[in-house]
């Protein structure tokens, strides 16, 4: 493996940050259009290098004091965030151009945040990890803020800032606690010094502690959530969706090989954290939902809801529990893409559609888009036969094999009270009339039509043949 | 066999319907075509089910008409459907419910027929699925799909607090089977398998067992639903189109009493014993109770929704007494409900469709305008008080003789619901029918046309049929119930 220049430099993500500069560059030269061409060379970018992941078949290498990891785990999740990340740029490339946000800094901006996210999917030194998480924040706050004549735009992007770089100094402190007490920044290290004691010392604990606060902040676990409600909405519905898809992947892979690398022995210490996480996310994404009228707001919720499920595969800490986290993240991708998709498409009088409200009435005039907008609601519900469903089952069967049978409960319960809000924008859809005379618009273009009928046969007919997604996530590992 | 799936054939035939429903433009030449497709499809499948059953061997206590298929390569989970003759007649009454429900909707449901008639197939396919599932988590999945198309057809056509009832019906049902789904992957946990069939017997200790039955008997109380999980029903039966209503009666009940036979009886016998005294006093309360309580109605609807509750709490008594008359009786009593009180939505409906409301004041006097509603009426009410002859008295003079052998308090209290329903039953007959016509809006109502007598009239022939000739359903699910009743000897006699 040692002889192979092509393996020891991990391709994919040299590749994307020469392609990033690229992008850069391409932007800033081209007199006309440079949106547009930086657009389609981000995302045609973002395609190429999913290729280049998935045909990585270098494992670990003991390069750089081993700080980078390659495994099946880390692939699977570095492809869907690529993908994620190309196809959140397809769906939201008419939105930019539409509401004139249509800066070229933008794609390159998200190009270099998934740089990030790459590198801290597999960063296995807390140096690494925390450079890989700044490369991605510093990008989001300023693409949270890039409409700036928008307030909202700019309160998001300044609230995002302030709470981002305050976790991100928790962050720092606790891997300052962990390294002034094992006397190393790798996992490996780490959790080589973590074998020869039988329990944490009290300043471990906190360093421990501080960084799974850190990182709950960028997973938006409660009760470090606070950020993303108003992120969700003040930012421009394109970069919401981008919010929504991408970076949580990144932040799960990471908060998950966090725990279950180096501190796999300490496995009691960091689930009373991440139970506690995990039970509030969820019921306060279901609860606070509820009041919601903003879609995005309500969406944002949601999202916080989902990452209370995902850290219950992480609590269940085996190996049932990353597959199960691995496929509960793939099916959040999928229904977070359909439903952005259809958000960037859908406008009523001239604006875009972003209250429950105003989607009242849709079913008359555009059944198609509403009964996708409904199975992709019901799905998120957990209600079968759609993919959402077997996102909750697998997550269960996680908990339940780790005798989690509180977590299991309380979490259907959720689920439960979560179906409530879901339901109502069917409701808004089917049951309520049209409240005002103005009609529905839905224009889409090719490329995010294409996308969008491929995710609704996935979700819906998903339980068709269930064995092609798990079959992928059987032989994942750490 | 043949080789033809004949029970995949008749789960997925309405889907098929459903598809071509799909692709029909609705607009006003293509309405009738719309309905006349959903209409020909479910005849189609209630044919197919009458073929599944003239091949049925009744001397196999087995599924039968089995198919299976891996479904996940990393857990035992397959495509496993079969029937047995538990599952038949639920299969049946759901393919002979669903077509009259559409013909009843023929003029009713004027907004939306695509959508209601694809609404109504996908709802068959479900039920179907449910009944006919050997694996459990296809059986879970088609139980909880059912609310789906339910909750758009109560929001969607229903009266005026429709989105309350559908809120309610949704989260109440989906927050008892959600614990149910627990209890199914602590089953696979510590079975390694979801076969209805192969788990059949005493595989779990007691305390499992009791947790477990917990779990399921959150889900199949609501379903049933059983005093005091009831306060669904009454508001989603109300706020539901007639034809939703019958389903909702007609079918989406017998859930709840199946899935007690199935899972609380078949797999967990010993908890099914430690809880029984629990069921009896719940069933008993619920007979009295809610009889006294439909007694207490004005609206038709809701009268015949509470009906329901105390008809099935009959049921219960018969299912946990677990011998072969109680359980006999359980089974006919829920088949007999099944066409009974769908009848009788129908028969609500058809004056409804008529004079806009369900109030018991607003009628009286019915008999001089409509003589055969009158009569067909009759039979139906007197199915549900269970006059010897009809199909209700097959049931309840089984659960009875069967309630003997288990305690003659618990007679007693079914006893006393029995003559109960009775009297809401011959009340609400009376004022509505016989009289004279006070109200002069009432002068001019028409009796029953064509489409309403080919609806109800197989319904009358059904209500006598199973009351003269018991034998033709009990036979079938003899042998299957034998075993349900052996095995919970042989795990208690321990």
């Amino acid at each position: 493996m040692q002889n192979n220049l092509v393996h020891m430099l991990f391709v994919p993500e040299i590749a994307l940050s020469i392609l990033s500069v690229t992008c850069l560059m391409y932007g800033l030269f081209t007199k006309t259009n440079a949106f547009n061409k930086s657009i389609n060379f981000a995302t045609f970018s973002l395609l190429i290098i999913t290729v280049l992941v998935f045909f990585d078949f270098s494992t670990n290498f003991a390069f750089f004091d081993n700080f980078f990891s390659n495994t099946p785990f880390t692939k699977f999740f570095k492809i869907l965030t690529t993908l994620g990340a190309a196809s959140s740029l397809i769906i939201s490339k008419n939105y930019f151009i539409d509401t004139k946000i249509n800066r070229f800094e933008i794609p390159t901006l998200l190009l270099f945040s998934t740089l990030g996210m790459m590198i801290m999917i597999s960063s296995k030194n807390l140096m690494i990890m925390y450079l890989a998480i700044e490369l991605q924040s510093l990008s989001l706050y300023v693409v949270a803020s890039i409409k700036r004549n928008s307030i909202e735009s700019a309160e998001s992007g300044v609230k995002y800032f302030i709470l981002g770089a305050l976790s991100s100094g928790i962050l720092l402190y606790g891997f300052s606690l962990i390294y002034g007490f094992t006397g190393h920044t790798s996992f490996d290290g780490i959790a080589q010094s973590l074998s020869q004691i039988d329990s944490l010392p009290i300043g471990l604990i906190f360093g421990l502690v501080f960084v799974l606060v850190g990182l709950a902040f960028k997973v938006s676990a409660v009760p470090f959530h606070m950020w993303t409600p108003d992120v969700y909405e003040g930012a421009p519905t394109s970069i919401t969706a981008f919010f929504a898809i991408v970076p949580k992947l990144a932040a799960i892979a990471l908060i998950f090989r966090f725990c279950l690398e180096p501190f796999n022995n300490f496995y009691f210490e960091w689930t009373q954290v991440i139970f506690f996480l995990s039970v509030a996310s969820m019921f306060l994404g279901a609860i606070a939902a509820i009041a919601q009228k903003n879609l995005k707001r309500l969406l944002a919720y949601s999202s916080i809801g989902h990452v209370g499920y995902v850290l219950i595969a992480l609590v269940a800490s085996s190996e049932q529990g990353l597959k199960s986290a691995s496929i509960y993240m793939f099916i959040y991708l999928i229904m977070n893409i359909a439903v952005f998709s259809i958000l960037l498409s859908l406008k009523k009088s001239d604006s875009y559609v972003e209250t429950i409200s105003s989607l009242s009435g849709l079913s008359k005039s555009n059944p198609v888009i509403s009964a996708s907008l409904a199975i992709i609601m019901l799905s998120m519900a957990g209600i079968p036969p759609f993919i959402g469903f077997f996102g909750k089952f697998y997550v269960f069967i996680a908990a339940i094999e780790s005798q989690l049978y509180s977590l299991a409960v309380l979490g259907v319960l959720a689920s439960v009270i979560s179906a409530f809000y879901y339901l109502r924008i069917i409701k808004g859809m089917y049951f309520d009339d049209l409240i005002d005379s103005s009609s529905f618009e839905f224009s889409i273009s090719t490329q995010s039509k294409v996308i969008l009928v491929i995710l609704m046969i996935v979700i819906s007919f998903f339980i068709l043949y269930p064995s092609l997604l798990t079959d992928i996530v059987a032989n994942i590992y750490l | 066999m043949t080789d033809i799936p004949l029970l995949s054939l008749t789960i997925f035939l309405p889907l098929l319907g459903a598809l071509v429903i799909l692709l029909i433009k609705e607009d006003e030449n293509s309405v009738n075509n719309i309905k006349k497709v959903a209409l020909w499809t479910s005849v189609g499948v209630f044919l197919l089910s009458l073929l599944i059953w003239l091949q049925f061997d009744n001397s196999n206590a087995n599924y039968q008409f089995q198919e299976k298929f891996r479904w996940f390569n990393d857990f035992n989970f397959y495509y496993h459907i079969g029937i047995d003759g538990i599952s038949l007649f639920m299969v049946i009454l759901s393919t002979f419910l669903t077509p009259l429900c559409i013909l009843a909707s023929w003029e009713s449901i004027k907004i939306r027929v695509k959508e209601y008639m694809i609404a109504f197939l996908f709802l068959e396919t479900v039920m179907i699925g449910m009944f006919a599932s050997v694996d459990i988590l296809l059986f879970y999945i088609f139980f909880e799909a059912v609310l789906i198309p339910m909750y758009l057809i109560i929001g969607i056509w229903g009266g005026e607090r429709r989105i309350y009832a559908s809120f309610k019906f949704f989260l109440y049902t989906l927050l008892g089977s959600v614990l149910m789904l627990i209890a199914i992957v602590v089953i696979y946990r510590l079975t390694d398998s979801m076969s209805i069939e192969g788990l059949q017997g005493n595989y779990f200790s007691k305390n499992t067992q009791i947790y477990l039955w917990l779990a399921f008997f959150a889900s199949f109380a609501v379903k049933i639903p059983m005093w005091p999980f009831h306060t669904w029903l009454p508001d989603a039966h109300v706020e539901a189109p007639t034809a939703g209503s019958v389903i909702l009666a007609g079918v989406l009940l017998k859930m709840g009493g199946y899935g007690f036979i199935r899972f609380s009886l078949g797999m967990l016998p010993e908890a099914s014993a430690y809880f029984s005294p629990l069921i009896m006093t719940l069933s008993i309360v619920a007979v009295v109770y809610t009889s006294l309580v439909a007694l207490a109605q004005t609206d038709i609807k809701k009268l015949i929704a509470y009906s329901s509750v105390a008809h099935m709490g009959l049921v219960t008594i018969g299912i946990f007494v677990v011998n072969s008359q109680g359980l006999e009786g359980a089974m006919i009593q829920m088949i007999s409900h099944g066409v009974v009180s769908g009848a009788l939505f129908l028969c609500v409906g058809v004056i409804y469709d008529r004079m806009h409301t369900r109030d018991i004041n607003f009628y009286g006097g019915l008999v001089n305008r409509m003589p055969i509603y009158a009569t067909v009426f009759m039979i139906f009410m007197l199915g549900s008080v269970g006059l010897p002859g009809t199909s209700g008295f097959i049931g309840e003079f089984l659960v009875i003789v069967g309630a003997f052998k288990y305690s003659s308090i618990v007679v007693i209290g079914a006893a006393t619901g029995i003559v109960l329903s009775a009297v809401y039953m011959l009340y609400l007959y009376k004022r509505i029918i016989f009289g004279m016509i006070t109200n002069d809006k009432l002068s001019e109502i028409l009796d029953l046309n064509n489409r309403e007598k080919i609806i109800l009239i197989p319904l009358a022939i059904a209500v006598i049929f199973i009351g003269i000739f018991p034998n033709i359903f009990i036979e079938p699910m003899r042998l299957p119930l034998d075993s349900i009743i052996t095995n919970y000897e042989y795990a208690n006699a321990k």
